[in-house]
């Protein structure tokens, strides 16, 4: 798979785009950017075809290193950004890649209604728990109890769960996966970008150097072992109690249903109306 | 669009801007419903999809301008309409716009504020937004409309500069001109001048996205067109990339306004009436400058030589016409649904001509009558 | 230009009572079939069905500047408490009409009651046909715009289910009207030379 990933990062990365990126030694996003290039280069997507847009935060930097078109728009925003590009372009594959905080608290709104509407987008959703740009405030994700630059005290809010948020909100596909889970996610995100309508894939992150280090697992294997350990498939999971589940998280598929998406129900309406 | 040209038609101000959008080229319209906005929304909703174009309704203004520009980036002409309280929401992506150069048409159909305000009531209190609502320096053009036919004509001229300057347009309509109806013929398509962003010549490995040129406004290859590049609300370098030397961040923020400074003689629209032997004069715009003439008719009826400069570009200020009025004229009244906002830049033009301010801030319109009285005892 | 004679009228009624739509169609008629100059405007509260409702439209022989109602030579009034509100402006050749049925008292004697729901109610079977009752005389006491100008532009913003019943209702309003003796209403007391411009 190294090999591979040597070559694929010759034809997917940017040639042009000073390296090494912003995000910190042993970062989870270098882990989730690599798992994308392998899934669109397996699905044989063409560079031009792609976008990839992203919010604000680390990883609304993802995009200045993929040779595609890119979008690195604002805070929360990419998704309503993302959904002009479709609309008007329907051929392009769209990517949208978020934080947690960027996805699901100044973005939440976008986020749930474009569940909600069913577009044609993959939205990646990458979940360190935590705002690590600005300084490791606390954000929706953020575990009861643990620590951050805003909960110094410890945490008194209660986090989502993004990936059964977007089920609820009436996304086509949502799967967890894991940066430790690589091979996994490699999977989760190939089927996600293949499906019609608004897939989601969350990915649990490491952001030791915000996150972490507030919370005695001062570095990226320590996180990386907690996820291990912490991950539970969608078909374990199934078969343990609620008391056994405890403090641990799913990984898998969650949903994946067929049903009109609005790319495709917006071309009907144009034929329609051309027909009138 | 084209069985409509021609014929004589009643149209609300709501329905010829949809009219004029979709005869600039217009393809993608997304927003929020509002009052007294609303009915450019629902005319787009029927008429987008047979040409064509998208129309959709989003969740709020921030989505709505944010899907206007993500539209825009792959190559459609986008449009959004809302009033006050969306306006509001929209400034944080009308500044991505301005950074990113994405061009784009935004209709703020004013209503009195501040706040939700009289949501049926007209007003002018959005100019300064119109201009400095977005955070940080950069460049915007201002247009207002007075009549039902300049909801038509005034929209393409918008998409036409948000195209050439590669720049948002703010459309400034009021809920007069809105719902007021008026009888009016449509151009022939043919006969009007539609202008298309500049897309690059070049090859896409000799692309540089934000190189600069003799107009300072870079050519623009649209998403999926083989042009891969960056695009960016950062400050940003010629490739796109971001950046942070002071050089180029300078560089940058300069072309943003130098590029409207150079079209200043096209974008700065304005329309005198009976200003040649003017000694007295009315500057004034949207439906105020509508009662502004009918006053300056009575005036000279009773032989008094009085003029109107009506302002359709409200930014970048038409400074020259302006200052011409100023110098010709020994008082000059600005009537505004307002408590006084373009007459603070008309003061900044001169300081020598005296200059007569008359508001009206209780949702109605200024009335012929009150800037007939100006005239009279100026 | 042509030398301005502008004609203004106002509406004023109940929102649900179709006072907008009869000002559109008004305007319609005037402005496309009887190639007036026109300008409609309104102004309306929040509610859409009960509050006040006004509509204005000024109507001429040059380009309109100013596009709300100076003085009024028409208004039409489809109750008392839009009667109350929107009856300042009169011009002295102003003329009120209004709804017999729903209003008791007027500010002036240049006035004519017609009962507009009345005849809706009882000669067309639906009181909702009143405001094209009251269009129809509109049309005869304006004196500017036909009746056969108002048929077209019913026909055109009336959905065809409803197009039959507004337009027998065009022709019952324009008959009542035609029963009166605009010249035997006396001249107004105020004179025009009393007036501040």
């Amino acid at each position: 798979m190294t090999e591979k990933t040597g070559s694929l990062r010759h034809d997917y990365l940017r040639h042009d785009k000073k390296f090494p990126h912003v995000w910190c030694p042993g970062c989870g996003n270098g882990i989730v950017l690599g798992s994308l290039i392998r899934a669109i280069a397996r699905l044989g997507l063409e560079k031009d075809e792609l976008v990839l847009a992203a919010g604000i935060g680390c990883s609304g930097r993802m995009p200045v290193y993929v040779d595609f078109n890119t979008l690195h728009a604002t805070h929360g925003r990419a998704l309503t950004f993302a959904t002009g590009i479709k609309l008007a372009k329907p051929a392009l594959t769209v990517i949208i890649v978020m934080g947690d905080g960027d996805a699901t608290a100044i973005g939440g709104n976008h986020f749930i209604h474009a569940a909600r509407r069913n577009i044609d987008l993959t939205a990646i959703i990458i979940n360190n728990q935590i705002y690590g740009m600005t300084g490791g405030q606390h954000s929706p994700t953020t575990p009861y109890g643990s620590f951050a630059s805003t909960a110094v005290w410890g945490n008194i809010e209660h986090p989502f769960p993004i990936a059964e948020l977007a089920v609820t909100a009436g996304a086509s596909y949502v799967a967890r996966g894991t940066v430790y889970h690589a091979a996994m996610l490699d999977d989760l995100l190939a089927a996600g970008i293949a499906k019609k309508g608004f897939s989601v894939i969350e990915v649990m992150s490491n952001c030791h150097t915000q996150y972490g280090r507030r919370n005695q697992m001062n570095d990226a294997v320590t996180m990386l072992r907690h996820f291990k350990e912490q991950a539970v498939s969608v078909d374990r999971a199934a078969r343990m109690t609620e008391e056994e589940m405890a403090g641990r998280f799913t990984i898998g598929v969650l949903a994946d249903v067929d049903k009109p998406n609005y790319t495709e129900e917006y071309q009907k309406i144009r034929e329609r109306a051309r027909q009138r | 669009m084209s069985e409509k040209t021609g014929q004589r038609l009643l149209l609300q101000g709501n329905e010829a801007m949809v009219e004029g959008a979709l005869a600039a080229g217009c393809r993608f319209f997304a927003g929020y419903p509002i009052t007294p906005a609303s009915e450019i929304a629902e005319l787009m909703s029927l008429r987008l999809p047979a040409v064509g174009g998208t129309f959709i309704q989003m969740e709020d203004e921030i989505a709505g301008m944010g899907a206007v520009i993500g539209a825009s980036l792959a190559g459609v002409k986008s449009l959004t309409a809302t009033s006050g309280p969306g306006f509001s929401l929209m400034q944080e992506n009308l500044g991505f716009a301005c950074a990113a150069e994405v061009p784009c048409v935004v209709v703020n159909v004013m209503r009195t504020g501040p706040s939700t305000g009289l949501s049926t009531s007209p007003a002018q209190g959005d100019v300064m937004q119109a201009r400095w609502g977005t955070h940080g320096d950069h460049p915007v053009i201002v247009l207002a409309v007075s009549t039902v036919n300049d909801c038509f004509t005034v929209i393409v001229q918008a998409f036409n500069l948000a195209e050439k300057y590669r720049v948002p347009v703010i459309v400034l309509s009021d809920e007069i001109v809105a719902h007021t109806r008026e009888a009016v013929v449509l151009p022939d398509p043919a006969a009007i001048t539609v202008i298309d962003r500049m897309r690059p010549a070049v090859p896409p490995e000799w692309y540089i996205p934000y190189e600069d040129n003799s107009r300072g406004v870079p050519a623009m290859a649209e998403m999926g067109s083989g042009y891969r590049h960056h695009v960016t609300g950062l400050i940003h370098d010629v490739r796109g990339f971001p950046t942070e030397r002071p050089e180029e961040v300078d560089a940058f923020i300069r072309r943003l306004f130098h590029k409207i400074t150079n079209g200043f003689t096209e974008i700065q629209l304005t329309n005198p009436v009976m200003m040649e032997d003017a000694k007295i004069a009315v500057i004034a715009y949207g439906a105020v400058s509508r009662s502004a003439l009918r006053a300056v008719r009575q005036a000279r009826s009773q032989g008094i030589r009085a003029g109107l400069l009506q302002l359709i570009t409200l930014y970048p200020f038409p400074r020259k016409a302006v200052e011409a009025v100023l110098a010709q004229c020994r008082r000059v009244l600005v009537p505004e649904m307002n408590m006084g906002q373009v007459i603070r830049e008309v003061k900044r033009v001169n300081r020598t001509t005296e200059i007569v301010r008359h508001n009206r801030v209780d949702g109605q319109l200024i009335t012929p009558a009150e800037i007939y009285a100006h005239l009279l005892a100026m | 230009m042509m030398k301005e004679e502008r004609y203004e009228l106002r509406f004023g009624g109940a929102g649900g009572q179709g006072i907008i739509l009869a000002a559109v169609i008004f305007a319609e008629a005037a402005g496309i079939h009887e190639g007036f100059y026109v300008c409609q405007t309104q102004s309306y509260g929040p509610e859409a069905r009960g509050g006040r409702s006004r509509a204005e439209i000024v109507i001429s022989s040059a380009e309109i500047d100013y596009p709300k109602v100076l003085g009024m030579d028409l208004f039409l009034a489809m109750n008392q408490t839009a009667l109350d509100a929107y009856s300042a402006d009169f011009k002295s050749t102003g003329i009120l009409l209004a709804d017999a049925a729903l209003v008791s008292q007027v500010p002036t004697s240049r006035a004519l009651l017609l009962p507009f729901t009345t005849i809706a109610r009882q000669q067309l079977g639906d009181a909702l046909a009143a405001n094209m009752a009251a269009l129809g005389a509109v049309g005869v006491v304006c004196g500017r715009v036909g009746l056969a100008s108002l048929e077209k532009a019913v026909a055109s913003r009336v959905p065809a289910k409803f197009r039959e019943l507004n337009i027998r209702a065009l022709h019952a309003g324009a008959e009542a009207a035609r029963q009166q003796d605009l010249a035997a209403l006396p001249p107004f007391i105020d004179s025009d030379e009393e007036k501040e411009v």
